[in-house]
């Protein structure tokens, strides 16, 4: 019976191994999404493109255009002397930000101790919008609090801060853990499911459940080959992020591969439970795409702030199985920590692969009569 | 022209007759529009924060009350130890540590100096560096009171105040499902073109009734026409689906024209499409499709500057993204329906789709071989 069970799992993985095309993709897919992340995508706000609209023109106003222009978040485009010419910079997408230095800026604050500047953001993107006025609204403050450049100001609360366990702000730290849950669960979901329907929709599902094998054996050696790939699939991305984007592995390795093997389990039910549940391989791929991928990416806390959502939103993401994984790669990799401070998570995740593959086997005894 | 019209009518028979895909065709769109907007909200507030009170005066407390009522924090702990709040920053119970030293309140009134301290978890950078950001503007602000307190009218008169005015354009209240479910259409309207296509005709190379086709009497373009077609109508049937979602669930009503979203959708679609026939003629199981097409996606989406802006991409990536379809679509629909521009001030953009659906297309005919091989 095992021989059969091993004989069973080398036919797979010759499957897989033989569709070359297929292979390069699910390797190519983690490189890719590393380099992309690594390298090409940011949430940070730099350069932000300013017009200024200078109706001032004297020493303050010039002082701090120079204060814009050196700050490394800003580049200033232009400086024009109408306000109304503003819109037109926006909607061609020149510029993100039109700060107004308004006439006699400077003999006012000399005068009444009072100026004005106005900040105008295009907010079509609100997020950068936003967070591009913030600095703008510093860079004043800074300049204020500074007594103009001219004197020391009594009373001085100096603000000392420390970036923990990533001191220079490097975003890898924040996404490798993300790309990482994001690959094994298509690897583990999806390929898994669609490897399954495959049979069932062209037929050779019955051939291989009227030989003497279990279903279970069917299913367990389609799943094994995956397994194997999304592992190398962990590999490589921890390879690529300790080598090429110099993040590092603070806790322990075997650790985090142990969890990794969790999560794929994990993954490879819900794939299971997906593939008993559909007949057609576009199906598939779509409760795939569409019932996991999308949480995956959503509820992971990898690329939208769980603590923002809705409350409806974030009582779902409990039961989302990405969002365990992820915070266990993040205190493993990036904090350091060790089994004490995962065991809810490790628990939880423990729990989700017992009651899926409850489930699938339920449905998929049920589905062959 | 006839011919072409009875394949087109059998192309629409087949796709209706699996409804499990129709299904699928109209649910992800609707799933995608409500949750991801609702999701998409990167505004960092509510940070949990800490603070360590070694002074205990009333300064420091006054100052722990004003970072408490401040909308950016959640005062979630007063651990007395650096060790309790370093375990809680571990837990991620806390993202942000402020520590007031002994002696905080003697130092700043007896030395005009004082120092607190800020530890934020940096995992994610931006958002600790904007907690860190929002903790010194409250600090700076309650250090303003301080000094107009404690320091003697004539002196505060001299004290000058720059006022900062901030004004949002086009999207005051800062919503983000205005700005997300524009791109969002974007990417649905290319899943199905791009998507939806290549796999229904990888299908029927995987079962085999492609080559029943191709011994039929018609033309090459007869049935790449057939079988683009539909996906055609049905692309712009999701982009209404898409609209009528966002109006009814977040009364987002276009400022554009409804008629230069349908133009720039059909312009569109045309590259969709050839992108989807392009990945048909390259792989022969929807297997392959799968993985094929979710590769492409996912770098389109991701290049396309959906959820990153592109301009904080480094040169060369924003070099790659000119090449992205996706890139210019979404930049449309967003441009059209946030800033209400028209087909005028969009030119650049249409002639780059207009290119993309030439090129593609070509490439796919000319890939395309009416016989097995």
């Amino acid at each position: 019976m095992k021989s059969s069970l091993y004989a069973m799992i080398v036919k797979e993985f010759k499957h897989v191994l033989r569709d070359g095309r297929s292979l390069f993709f699910l390797l190519a897919q983690p490189v890719m999404m590393m380099t992309l992340f690594g390298f090409a995508l940011s949430n940070e706000v730099k350069e932000s493109r300013v017009v200024i609209i200078n109706q001032a023109h004297d020493e303050m106003s010039a002082a701090l255009i120079d204060r814009f222009d050196e700050s490394r978040y800003f580049h200033v485009v232009g400086t024009i002397d109408d306000s109304k010419e503003v819109s037109t910079w926006f909607e061609q997408g020149k510029a993100l930000l039109a700060i107004v230095f308004p006439a006699h800026f400077a003999e006012d604050l000399k005068h009444t101790n009072k100026g004005s500047v106005q900040i105008l953001a295009d907010a079509s993107d609100p997020n950068t919008a936003a967070i591009a006025a913030n600095y703008a609204g510093a860079i004043l403050r800074n300049f204020q609090s500074e007594g103009l450049g001219l004197t020391k100001l009594p009373y001085e609360i100096k603000v000392e801060p420390h970036m923990l366990y990533n001191p220079q702000l490097i975003s890898a730290f924040n996404f490798v853990p993300g790309v990482m849950t994001l690959i094994l669960m298509i690897l583990g979901a999806m390929m898994t499911s669609v490897a399954i329907v495959r049979e069932k929709e062209t037929g050779t599902m019955e051939v291989l459940l009227a030989s003497p094998m279990h279903p279970m054996q069917i299913v367990i050696s389609k799943a094994v080959p995956y397994m194997v790939l999304a592992f190398v699939n962990v590999l490589i991305i921890l390879f690529l992020s300790v080598f090429v984007l110099n993040v590092p592995i603070r806790g322990s390795l075997f650790l985090l591969l142990a969890e990794s093997v969790l999560f794929i389990s994990t993954t490879l039910a819900l794939g299971l439970l997906i593939s008993t549940s559909t007949e057609k391989q576009q199906v598939a791929m779509f409760i795939s795409l569409v019932g996991l991928m999308l949480p995956a990416l959503i509820f992971s806390g990898f690329m939208f702030p769980i603590e923002n959502m809705p409350l409806p939103l974030r009582v779902i993401s409990h039961v989302v199985p990405t969002r365990w994984y992820y915070s266990i790669v993040r205190a493993i990799m990036i904090k350091g920590l060790g089994i004490a401070s995962i065991w809810k998570e490790t628990l939880i995740l423990g729990g989700m692969t017992i009651v899926l593959i409850a489930i699938a086997v339920k449905k998929f005894k049920v589905h062959l009569q | 022209m006839k011919k072409l019209l009875v394949i087109v009518r059998k192309e629409f028979a087949q796709i209706f007759r699996q409804p499990a895909i129709l299904r699928m065709m109209i649910m992800m769109p609707i799933v995608q529009l409500i949750l991801i907007p609702l999701a998409a909200d990167y505004e960092v507030r509510n940070i949990n924060l800490q603070v360590i009170d070694f002074d205990h005066s009333t300064y420091s407390q006054e100052m722990i009350q004003k970072l408490a009522a401040s909308p950016y924090f959640r005062l979630v702990s007063v651990p007395d130890h650096p060790d309790k709040a370093l375990h809680n920053i571990e837990e991620n119970i806390a993202d942000l540590t402020i520590t007031v030293p002994h002696n905080f309140e003697k130092d700043l009134i007896r030395e005009n100096k004082a120092s607190v301290s800020i530890e934020a978890d940096a995992v994610n950078g931006t958002k600790a560096s904007l907690g860190v950001t929002y903790a010194s503007q409250v600090i700076g602000d309650y250090n303003q009171q301080i000094r107009e307190r404690l320091v003697q009218m004539p002196r505060f008169n001299e004290m000058t105040l720059i006022e900062v005015n901030t004004s949002f354009w086009y999207n005051p209240l800062i919503k983000y499902p205005l700005f997300m479910v524009p791109g969002i259409l974007a990417l649905l309207v290319t899943m199905v073109g791009g998507l939806m296509s290549a796999l229904n005709i990888v299908s029927e190379k995987e079962i085999g009734t492609i080559e029943q086709l191709n011994v039929s009497p018609m033309k090459r373009y007869q049935f790449l026409l057939g079988k683009l077609i539909p996906f055609w109508v049905l692309g712009l049937v999701s982009i209404t689906l898409g609209l009528l979602v966002a109006y009814f669930i977040y009364g987002i009503v276009p400022r554009g024209s409804y008629f230069s979203i349908y133009f720039f959708s059909g312009v569109y679609l045309i590259g969709a499409l050839g992108v989807g026939l392009l990945l048909s003629t390259l792989v022969d199981t929807q297997m392959q499709a799968t993985l094929f097409s979710f590769f492409i996606v996912m770098f389109f989406v991701l290049m396309g500057g959906l959820y990153t802006p592109i301009e904080s991409m480094p040169d060369w990536a924003q070099t790659l993204s000119s090449f992205n379809p996706v890139r210019y679509f979404i930049r449309v629909m967003r441009a059209i329906v946030i800033k209400g521009s028209g087909i005028g001030d969009l030119i650049p953009e249409l002639k780059a789709m207009i290119v993309f659906g030439i090129v593609l297309n070509t490439l796919a005919v000319l890939n395309y071989r009416k016989r097995s091989t």
